[in-house]
């Protein structure tokens, strides 16, 4: 019978760590830039795009993460696709991630005053002008902090994918567990594993928070 | 050969999919109610700095919400026994479901009360309201209207996020998902339909939550 010690335990879960870190920024990179898409579709001047990513958005929105999973990794292996574990969380997170930055991104524009809009095209800005000049400058410092305040639910998110054999933290805590017999001490440090990898997140976009809105005094 | 789709299962699980539904929204309602409660407690020991109340909520917030709601799942129904506490997996199931709404619903609610003007703290002092009458009238429930829609939208994302409740055997309905498509292996088919009411069940909460907000908000309009 092989023994763990707890640095055996500790290197392993670091490992998962390690993997659950790599999985998060893919998942938020690819997603920030499918939801970019997403995001021009949701305010395009034309009805389909508009309506497609309506959908989008809420079919995403309005599922679990693990269902998402589930029919990504059986829906393609229906098109004779054999699909790895890895390639699945990756894809499966980062449309997650797309449809929900998009939403939050979609406030942010809408954030910026009619005006802007107005004023702009009266300065005879073409609309690809009046975005890059004048209104995302504007909405990327509202969306910044919730966008930071997100990636936390990414990070969370990559949890779901053990479920479907990929080995980040939690299945590497799983297997881990089952191995020693110690499932407290496992999940505890697994919780802190993710707790260190999120809560800067959570302490930066508060303070993020802070600094841009700073609090209305009645 | 192109894939066939294949729902005629769906008649002979459709009591087996009905139980999965009641036991997700049993989940979510019982989560919800004890979440908020919890939350208010959170939001007045935070705000008025009780002490040690307001130490221990800040350590429990940051804990519950900076971690993944399946290492929760787990820590409480697999790490629990090592200390003596064994729950069976509903119980473990509600108990996460519960601890982590209590934590979102303290920061929310904690941000409606302290959205309240100081002006209508002044008003009421002035017109003699009692500590308590103040904290009721003035504070709690215009806070809480105030953050209904934030609150509605968690109780949502709570309910899709029980569906990894079935890792610990809980039978909700993604635990019936599981059964059913390694019955007949159509497991794609069994997701999709499991997926489809998963939305009808966001939809169907996010509109009921939204109306019971109106009503409160209409009532407290006419009084």
């Amino acid at each position: 019978m092989m023994t763990f010690s707890l640095w055996d335990i500790l290197r392993n879960l670091l490992n998962g760590a390690a993997l659950t870190a790599v999985l998060s920024i893919t998942a938020f990179v690819l997603g920030s830039l499918a939801g970019l898409a997403i995001l021009f579709a949701r305010i395009s001047k034309y009805r389909a795009p508009r309506a497609f990513a309506k959908l989008y958005i809420e079919a995403f929105q309005g599922t679990p993460l693990l269902l998402q999973l589930f029919m990504l990794f059986f829906g393609l292996s229906l098109f004779g696709l054999d699909v790895p574990a890895w390639l699945a969380a990756c894809l499966g997170l980062m449309l997650f991630t797309s449809a929900f930055l998009a939403e939050i991104w979609r406030g942010c524009v809408e954030s910026v005053p009619r005006g802007q809009w107005e004023a702009s095209a009266s300065l005879a800005l073409t609309y690809g002008e009046q975005m890059r000049h004048v209104i995302l400058p504007q909405a990327m410092r509202v969306a910044i902090a919730p966008t930071v305040g997100f990636a936390v639910q990414v990070v969370k998110g990559t949890a779901v994918t053990s479920i479907i054999g990929f080995a980040e933290l939690t299945k590497t805590g799983s297997m881990i567990a089952n191995a020693t017999y110690q499932p407290f001490l496992v999940y505890v440090l697994v919780a802190l594993g993710y707790f260190a990898l999120c809560y800067p997140l959570s302490w930066y976009a508060q303070r993020l928070e802070r600094k841009f809105h700073a609090p209305r005094t009645n | 050969m192109a894939y066939q789709f294949d729902f005629t299962f769906i008649p002979d699980y459709a009591g087996m999919l009905g139980q999965g539904v009641a036991y997700t929204l049993g989940l979510t309602v019982f989560g919800g109610v004890l979440g908020i409660a919890i939350g208010i407690g959170g939001a007045i020991s935070r705000l008025w700095k009780i002490r040690p109340f307001d130490g221990l909520y800040q350590c429990y917030v940051e804990l519950f919400r900076n971690t993944p709601f399946l290492v929760q799942l787990f820590l409480i129904f697999f790490g629990l026994p090592s200390l003596g506490i064994k729950l069976v997996e509903w119980q473990a199931a509600m108990l996460a479901m519960v601890l982590n709404l209590g934590a979102y619903s303290t920061e929310i609610i904690r941000a409606g009360l302290q959205a309240t003007p100081k002006g209508q703290l002044e008003a009421a002092e002035s017109l003699a309201f009692t500590r308590r009458e103040t904290f009721f009238y003035v504070m709690l429930r215009p806070a809480l209207l105030k953050v209904w829609p934030a609150l509605s939208s968690q109780l949502v994302i709570s309910m899709l996020g029980s569906s990894v409740c079935s890792q610990i055997s809980a039978e909700e309905l993604t635990f019936v998902a599981n059964f059913i498509q390694s019955r007949n292996f159509r497991a794609f088919e069994t997701y999709f339909l499991t997926t489809a009411i998963y939305f009808g069940l966001a939809v169907m909460i996010r509109q009921l939550l939204g109306a019971i907000g109106r009503y409160a908000i209409a009532r407290r309009a006419a009084s």
